[in-house]
């Protein structure tokens, strides 16, 4: 009884968490007190002002919108090449190549999934050219015969990062998102770490729904495996 | 059960489906872990604070913004 009320709260409203973070800046360029208790309309109203402006030539606004993001594009450069050059390479172009674009953007989506967009499309790019063979494709078939059956069953600690320290935490995330093939990893970094819906996903990566869904499940599933050797219990 | 995670955790199974996976769940802790477990690790990666933005590299890129943006903007 008492595990069946454990796991009935647990379970109850288990919603992936969706763009929860909220825009983190750099310590020395403001304080995010201010940015943390503004409601996500607000921070939206904020944006498209900011975007609005910054069409109309001001380079302060610009540059809001760039300390806003920033960090945010070099994870995504980060996760998707695995090499910290590449993603400071991917950051720079994606800024730049959102600058050139900027007066075309029609704000018929966020900001940020639009700088999101080309951020990952750069980070292939960077992939295809180091890689001699060409072989970069988000069309890999998918392990559709090799079943991913969970096989660590064991409770994890409640805070890994509390129990491991912050620095190994990261290096275990780094190392276990790096393991995943890339057509997986993209999927994964669109999805849950940048928070773009199924369909902006599927559209950004040329992909149909099903296949995100397929793509997403795998990773999720072998992220768990892969994390669950160091956070469980005990 | 766990091809139905995914779709579970987004919310994206009807009514009828997901009442039959939390029947099934309610009695199974191998189920119950899988689905704790894989809501923490989306968390964790949600959680953009344990990535950091060096300092050098927020220099450097707002260092070719001014350069080749800022003039042409003026």
């Amino acid at each position: 009884m008492l595990e069946m009320a454990r796991f009935t709260s647990s379970f109850r409203g288990c919603v992936a968490p969706r763009r929860t973070t909220k825009p983190r800046v750099l310590g020395h360029e403001r304080s995010s007190n201010a940015m943390s208790e503004t409601s996500p309309q607000a921070v939206e109203q904020t944006e498209s002002a900011l975007v609005t402006a910054a069409k109309g030539g001001d380079y302060d606004a610009f540059e809001q919108l760039v300390n806003r993001y920033e960090h945010k594009i070099y994870r995504l450069g980060l996760n998707i090449t695995g090499n910290p050059e590449d993603a400071e390479d991917v950051l720079q172009e994606t800024f730049l190549k959102a600058f050139e674009n900027l007066p075309r953007f029609r704000e018929d989506s966020r900001f940020y999934t639009w700088i999101v967009r080309i951020g990952v499309n750069q980070a292939l790019m960077k992939l295809r050219k180091r890689r001699t063979d060409k072989s970069v494709s988000l069309d890999d078939p998918i392990e559709e015969n090799g079943e991913i059956i969970p096989r660590d069953f064991a409770d994890w600690a409640p805070n890994p990062e509390q129990q491991l320290g912050r620095t190994e935490t990261r290096e275990i995330m780094e190392r276990a998102i790096q393991n995943l093939p890339l057509s997986f990893r993209t999927v994964f970094q669109l999805r849950d770490v940048e928070g773009l819906s199924t369909e902006e996903t599927a559209e950004t990566l040329g992909l149909t729904i099903s296949a995100v869904k397929a793509r997403l499940f795998r990773a999720r599933l072998r992220l768990r495996e892969d994390l669950a050797k160091f956070f469980k219990r005990g | 059960m766990f091809r139905q995670i995914s779709d579970y955790l987004d919310g994206d199974l009807d009514a009828e489906l997901k009442r039959a996976i939390e029947a099934h769940a309610c009695g199974c802790h191998h189920c119950e872990v899988v689905v704790d477990t894989t809501r923490m690790t989306i968390k964790l990666y949600c959680d953009g604070t344990w990535y950091d933005l060096p300092i050098q590299v927020h220099q450097r890129l707002h260092a070719v913004l001014k350069s080749r943006c800022r003039d042409r903007m003026a």
